[in-house]
Parts: structure tokens; C-alpha cells; sequence
């Protein structure tokens, strides 16, 4: 008598196609918003009909920096804030690609917070995605440029007292032509805030808050994401083309969203050329354009 | 299905219906399909899957019209829904009146 072995029934998700399906269940908290925020990117992707041969992933250190080694793109898991050198490096290699920055804010803001502000200034063509779970969540709670004041955190049992970071008006005053702000739970217009950002020519920056269980809400005694997530929907306020210097996040107060800044300016590969041009005149090629010899 | 009012094109309209799919060992147990489905099809069940988190369970499988949210929020990839073509029962339609 044979014993026939039956297999389990192989299910599909949609977006496995994106992702690098060996590696995953993540290793992300239950609650987390990381992976919300992995499928608003993937279906902004699919919508845009990219060949995903010309999208790069770059991240750098934290709980959101891995990402890259979950997407199924060519994906590079930088060193730590070195995130956006990185892909201006591969941006400036191969211009026609799509380089996207998916990082944390601790990440991105504070030990790459130069980086970032110089990379907005020259309008260098790449979207970054910036996840801000207002903590350093990786290495065990500690203070970030981003945690708000009188948040507790690991290195602040007794309430934050620096001022956080306001991250939509440091892109726009840096010099990002798109900046935008949802949570993890505007998964719709999450979606086409990336979609956009994506399409968008010059330095888009798009803010996503997330929710953090396991250190944040511990730590404050918010109880789980879900109760974030619950925050969120209550307390988000709408406001496209608000005044950014009135988007602060305060600790548990109302978080304004929406997209504050689209506006056209040449992207430095344009202005590179531009300046070759008026010294060299006809001489010069320009760079990251087909002349079809190649 | 009730409405405040009956809408003018109500005989054109065909209400999609979604068919979930829940890979049950993927999930983590966070609720959010659960707290965010509009039309409440979801609930945790009883059950544990293999790393202790209990799973969602579908508790009224007609009601889903595809709308895709708790594909979309979930965070471990554990949850979609694919579009049910052909409409087999018709969903009576009453007004609130």
C-alpha cells in the first residue's frame, strides 16, 4: 500500500513577484508598518509599469533597512546613513535607472542627515522614502532626531527634551521638488504619493509615519500598533500645501498629512550638462542622454 | 446589502464580489484586516497557527466586494483577495427607511 503524500496547496500572494520569497516571513514585530508601507511601493511599481530591471533599492541600517533585502529589485543594503551617497553613486553610473532610497529616519535624518540635505540641494534625480517611527528601533529604543518632546524612549526614561526634526521642511528647504507626508494606514494615497514621487524628475521625498509596538508605544504606553494605527485615523489632519513650518509632530498630537511641495526644477544631471555645454560648447556630449552609439 | 438611498443606476450596477485568501502560518496576528475591513467580513479566530499568533477567519464570505484594503494593509503579505466573476445569488437590496 502506498502512502500518497499530498503536497499543501501552493498559495500565491499578488505581490510576491516583488518580493524575494526565501527571505520571507520578515522579521518585522507583528503591528509594524513596514511591510504596509513595502506593498503601498510595490503597487505604486506595478502601477507605473516600470521594467523592474531599471529600479534600484537602496537602504541603510535599522529595522526599515531591510527592506532591500526583501524587495525583489536590484537592492543594496548600504552602510549606516550612507543610503543616499550610495545611490547618487549608482544614479549618476547609470542616469536611465530609477533609484529609490528606502530607509528609516534615524537613518536617513541623523547620521545621514548631511548626506540627505546635500543630495535635496543638488535636486539629484532619486525618491526617498523615509519611514519615521520615531525611535531608533533596531538597536533598543533610543533618543532619534525625530522622537517628539517628552517621549520616553531607552536614553530618555524621563521624556525627551530636544526638538525633533521636521522632516517635510527640511526636504522642501533643502531643495526637494516633491514632498509629501501620509501614515502607514493612507495606504491609497500612500500609494500614489510614491507613484508620483517615483515619476517625478528631481529629489522627491516622501514621509511615511509608522507605527512601532514594540519600542514607541512600549516605551509610552500607547499600547499596540494597532492602537497607533487607531491614533492615526483619528488625528490625521489633511492639508495639501500647507505651511511646512506648521507640520511639526508633537508628542500624541494631531499629525498633518498630505503632499506640501510639487514644483519643477532641473535635476542635476540637466544642470551638469547645461554648464558643460556653456564652457565646451558643441564639444561636449552630454551625459545620461541615448546618442544611440552605444 | 441596505443603502441610505436606493441609488437612480442601481439595476446597471453590479457589486464586485472578492473571494480572501489567508495564508494562515504568514500571519501575525495584528488585526488590522480585522479592524479595517468596511464591511466586517473578518474576525480573529480561536485557532493558533504554528508561531502562536492567531489568525483571521472569515465569518461573512458573501459580503466581501473586493476592495482590496486588507490586502493592502497587512504588513506580513498573509492576506489577499481576488475578484469573484460571476455573481451567483443576487444580494437583496433594501433602503433605510
Amino acid at each position: 500500500m502506498s502512502v500518497e503524500i499530498q503536497q499543501p496547496p501552493t498559495e500565491e500572494h499578488p505581490k510576491e513577484k516583488l518580493l524575494r520569497m526565501d527571505r520571507i516571513p520578515h522579521i518585522w514585530c507583528p503591528t509594524c508598518g513596514l511591510g504596509t508601507t513595502i506593498t503601498a511601493m510595490a503597487t505604486a511599481l506595478e502601477q507605473l509599469e516600470l521594467d523592474l530591471n531599471d529600479v534600484a533599492v537602496v537602504s541603510g541600517i535599522g529595522c526599515t533597512g531591510r527592506v532591500a533585502g526583501y524587495m525583489k529589485l536590484d537592492s543594496f543594503h548600504t552602510t549606516h546613513g550612507r543610503s543616499v551617497p550610495f545611490a547618487l553613486g549608482l544614479h549618476i553610473a547609470r542616469p536611465d535607472m530609477k533609484t529609490i532610497v528606502f530607509s528609516g529616519d534615524g537613518d536617513l535624518i541623523s547620521i545621514g542627515g548631511n548626506h540627505f540635505i546635500h543630495t535635496a540641494r543638488r535636486n539629484v534625480d532619486m525618491t526617498v522614502i523615509c519611514v519615521n517611527n520615531f525611535i531608533y528601533a533596531m538597536t533598543g529604543g533610543q533618543v532619534a532626531p525625530t522622537t517628539p518632546i517628552t517621549a520616553r524612549s531607552s536614553t530618555s526614561p524621563y521624556g525627551n527634551y530636544e526638538h525633533p526634526f521636521n522632516l517635510p521642511l527640511l526636504a522642501a528647504s533643502s531643495g526637494a521638488v516633491y514632498v509629501a507626508r501620509w501614515t502607514a494606514l493612507h495606504i491609497r494615497r500612500l500609494t500614489t504619493a510614491i507613484k508620483e514621487a517615483i515619476a517625478k524628475p528631481g529629489f522627491s521625498f516622501v514621509e511615511v509615519i509608522a507605527p512601532c509596538s514594540t519600542l514607541y508605544a512600549r516605551l509610552n504606553k500607547l499600547g499596540s500598533g494597532l492602537d497607533l494605527m487607531k491614533f492615526y485615523h483619528d488625528n490625521s489632519v489633511i492639508k495639501h500645501g500647507a505651511d511646512l513650518r506648521e507640520v511639526d509632530i508633537d508628542f500624541q498630537t494631531k499629525i498633518v498629512v498630505g503632499k506640501f511641495v510639487d514644483i519643477e526644477k532641473p535635476t542635476y544631471i540637466e544642470c551638469l550638462n547645461e554648464g558643460n555645454k556653456r564652457v565646451f560648447g558643441d564639444k561636449y556630449k552630454p551625459y545620461g542622454v541615448d546618442h544611440g552609439d552605444s | 446589502m441596505r443603502f441610505w438611498r436606493i441609488p437612480l443606476d442601481i439595476d446597471q450596477i453590479k457589486i464586485p464580489r472578492g473571494e480572501l485568501h489567508i495564508i494562515k502560518e504568514r500571519c501575525k496576528g495584528c488585526a488590522f484586516c480585522v479592524e479595517y475591513c468596511p464591511k466586517g467580513v473578518l474576525k480573529l479566530s480561536d485557532e493558533f497557527n504554528a508561531k502562536g499568533y492567531h489568525p483571521p477567519e472569515v465569518i461573512k464570505p458573501n459580503e466581501c466586494v473586493n476592495c482590496d484594503l486588507c490586502e493592502m494593509l497587512c504588513p506580513d503579505f498573509a492576506i489577499y483577495c481576488l475578484r469573484v466573476e460571476e455573481c451567483q445569488e443576487e444580494v437583496p437590496v433594501e433602503s433605510k427607511k
